[in-house]
């Protein structure tokens, strides 16, 4: 069903307004003390959002100076910091949490019919400790920045920058216990809280990709943290970890540093993958087609990606023959993703299929992510790495991954939920537009990357020679196109929040425990616990008449 | 894992073989065995967390998918390790510029 033809609601006198979590009480401490896993879902939604636009805000800057060869608008050093604190905003404090801590805290207990997430104070923690986390970094963003790359590559941070290089590490490793707490409650809520009937296989996808999201948050965010403490010590006390000159390796912080920020891609990428699952097979009308290695496969990825961080070290001085095994290693991991790929494929193949906003989505996801994924696969090839390590080949590799996959699942489902999240639609034609405005600005943003860095371009420099202008000026043009497409959706979404019609309880016609919840849910989700009786996905396809 | 009482010797004895196995490290420390002091400083640390984890963390009482929990971080710690060794062990094997 579509949103916009959706018969209208008509809507209730205030005395018949139905109790539901946002109407339940009111106040700063309601919210600032909520236990509600969909209250502190909103506050990740509102904390997030204002890091995307900070983070945008220096990719501005960027893309600004880039329009002309000389480095007129910034000097190299404040550059530095522009493309520094881009990263590490966008990745710590926005795409980290993005999906998990707000769609996954909101959506998750309610998918599995329960009345909340397992530990609903340590819940609300994480959120307090992310909001710690991004305040040191907002220090160390005001007090001159950092200017190392958000991979604070040592020795160069260890011992020779003068940015805040500190302030940055303490943010990223606070930030990181609020990522280890989500993904603990998680990993309890599912084993522990599912309802009667919802055994391991009937989960819904969304659910099994946070499960594996989970795990690597667990293992991996605490390799970060040592190695930040590393980093710190060495920088504040002159400790030689990664120093050569006092027998450390500086390699050695690159292979701890990669075997948490690797998976970390899979932490952001996966639960969008979840979302992708749901809106394929809700807006095919069909059962997702091979729903067990679907969900092994998010399993799959979560264990590859642990074991593949070497191949962003080809070039450092890693061994060669340790080079070859983390080849082979990365190569594998695209058969899991592949496998994904292929069965949402073969959902849609013969569904009902209809194009309202959220699917738009999932097909830029798709076909994004496809371009993505195949383009890791050149970066995991140890001789062509070699001369395209550091280009903007790689920069355009990893911004399809990370925008064109992890974004468009995250806007896909917030569309998808915002009608239960809110209890109110969104106007369908404006979501479309925006959609679309998205797909063209992000392809003229990253595609003439690609050609750039092939070509040889190295990034993170802010002057370049002349014959890289044209396909640079592009990408500027697109990365406004893009910023427009992003705030439209900010300004009629806010907007939908008071004036959009009110959502019934299942406005897609979808399958799953959240739909059968009033828009939005009551505190406590469920009146009775819900049994559940069917497999996931049980869509009947629709007649054509 | 809850209803066991552990005892006040065990945690003694638990206090005693961490501190044993500290000198021990630190004893190695002055030592030089060439490569084989990271594997020894490593099996002393690996038998530290062991007695941690299975007395102090009464991991010994508790249910298999905590045990499960735990063997799932200590395999991913070999696998970092492993892999780590991968490089530094191979690093020399092709001639070259000498690495770190």
């Amino acid at each position: 069903m579509n949103a916009a033809l959706a018969p209208p609601p008509s809507a209730p006198t205030p005395s018949e307004t139905p109790t539901h979590y946002l109407n339940a009480s009111y106040g700063f401490r309601s919210w600032l003390l909520t236990l509600d896993h969909k209250r502190i879902a909103l506050l990740y939604l509102a904390s997030i959002t204002l890091f995307f636009f900070i983070g945008g805000f220096y990719a501005v800057l960027v893309r600004l100076e880039l329009v002309t060869p000389a480095g007129d608008l910034m000097s190299a050093e404040n550059y530095n910091t522009a493309f520094t604190l881009h990263g590490v905003v966008m990745i710590f404090f926005f795409l980290i949490p993005s999906i998990p801590a707000v769609l996954g805290n909101f959506l998750i207990p309610i998918m599995i019919g329960a009345r909340d997430l397992a530990f609903p104070k340590l819940n609300l923690l994480s959120w307090y400790i992310y909001m710690v986390g991004g305040m040191v970094a907002a220090y160390a963003l005001f007090t001159g920045g950092v200017d190392t790359g958000w991979t604070l590559y040592a020795p160069y941070s260890s011992t020779y920058s003068n940015s805040n290089v500190t302030a940055t590490a303490i943010a990223a490793f606070i930030t990181g216990f609020s990522s280890i707490l989500t993904g603990l409650n998680f990993v309890v809520t599912i084993h522990k809280m599912r309802a009667p009937g919802l055994t391991w296989f009937r989960l819904p996808l969304f659910v099994w990709a946070h499960y594996a999201t989970s795990v690597i948050q667990v293992l991996g965010t605490p390799v970060l943290a040592i190695t930040l403490v590393l980093l710190i010590l060495e920088r504040s006390f002159g400790f030689g970890f990664f120093d050569p000159a006092r027998g450390g390796d500086p390699v050695l912080f690159q292979h701890l540093f990669w075997f948490y920020s690797h998976p970390a891609v899979y932490i952001m990428i996966l639960p969008s993958m979840g979302v992708i699952s749901e809106l394929v097979t809700c807006f095919s009308r069909k059962k997702v087609f091979g729903y067990g290695f679907i969900a092994m496969s998010s399993v799959a990825i979560a264990v590859l990606g642990f074991l593949v961080w070497g191949h962003h070290m080809f070039v450092s001085g890693q061994s060669v023959y340790a080079g070859m095994v983390f080849s082979i290693l990365s190569f594998m991991v695209g058969i899991p993703s592949a496998i994904k790929v292929f069965n949402w494929t073969a959902t849609m193949y013969k569904g009902s299929i209809s194009y309202s906003t959220p699917m738009i989505y999932a097909f830029g996801f798709i076909g994004l992510f496809t371009i993505g994924g195949l383009t890791g696969l050149f970066l995991a090839n140890l001789g062509l790495d070699i001369h395209l390590h550091d280009t903007y080949f790689v920069v355009a590799h990893f911004h399809y991954i990370m925008v064109g996959g992890a974004v468009m699942g995250y806007l896909g489902g917030i569309h998808y939920w915002w009608p239960k999240m809110t209890g109110r639609l969104y106007p369908e034609g404006w979501a479309r537009f925006s959609a679309l405005v998205l797909f063209v600005g992000f392809n003229l943003t990253f595609f003439p990357q690609f050609l750039l860095g092939y070509m040889g371009m190295p990034r993170r420099y802010h002057a370049y020679p002349e014959e890289f202008q044209v396909l640079n000026v592009m990408s500027s043009a697109g990365a406004s196109i893009l910023g427009v497409g992003y705030l439209i959706p900010m300004i009629y979404l806010f907007w939908s929040m008071r004036y959009g019609r009110l959502a019934p309880e299942n406005p897609w016609g979808a399958k799953g425990l959240e739909w059968t919840t009033p828009s939005p849910p009551t505190t406590f989700n469920f009146d009775e616990t819900p049994v559940v009786t069917e497999e996931a996905y049980e869509y009947v396809k629709e007649e054509k008449h | 894992m809850s209803g066991h009482v552990t005892s006040k010797k065990i945690y003694f004895a638990v206090f005693g073989a961490l501190m044993i196995l500290t000198a021990i490290t630190v004893g190695v420390a002055t030592l030089d065995l060439g490569q084989l002091n990271t594997v020894v400083a490593l099996a002393v640390a690996g038998c530290k967390a062991t007695v941690v984890i299975w007395y102090f963390m009464e991991v010994r009482h508790a249910r298999p998918l905590t045990k499960l929990t735990v063997v799932g971080g200590i395999l991913w710690l070999v696998i970092m390790l492993i892999l780590l060794f991968t490089d530094y062990i191979s690093r020399d094997w092709m001639a070259g510029p000498q690495a770190w």
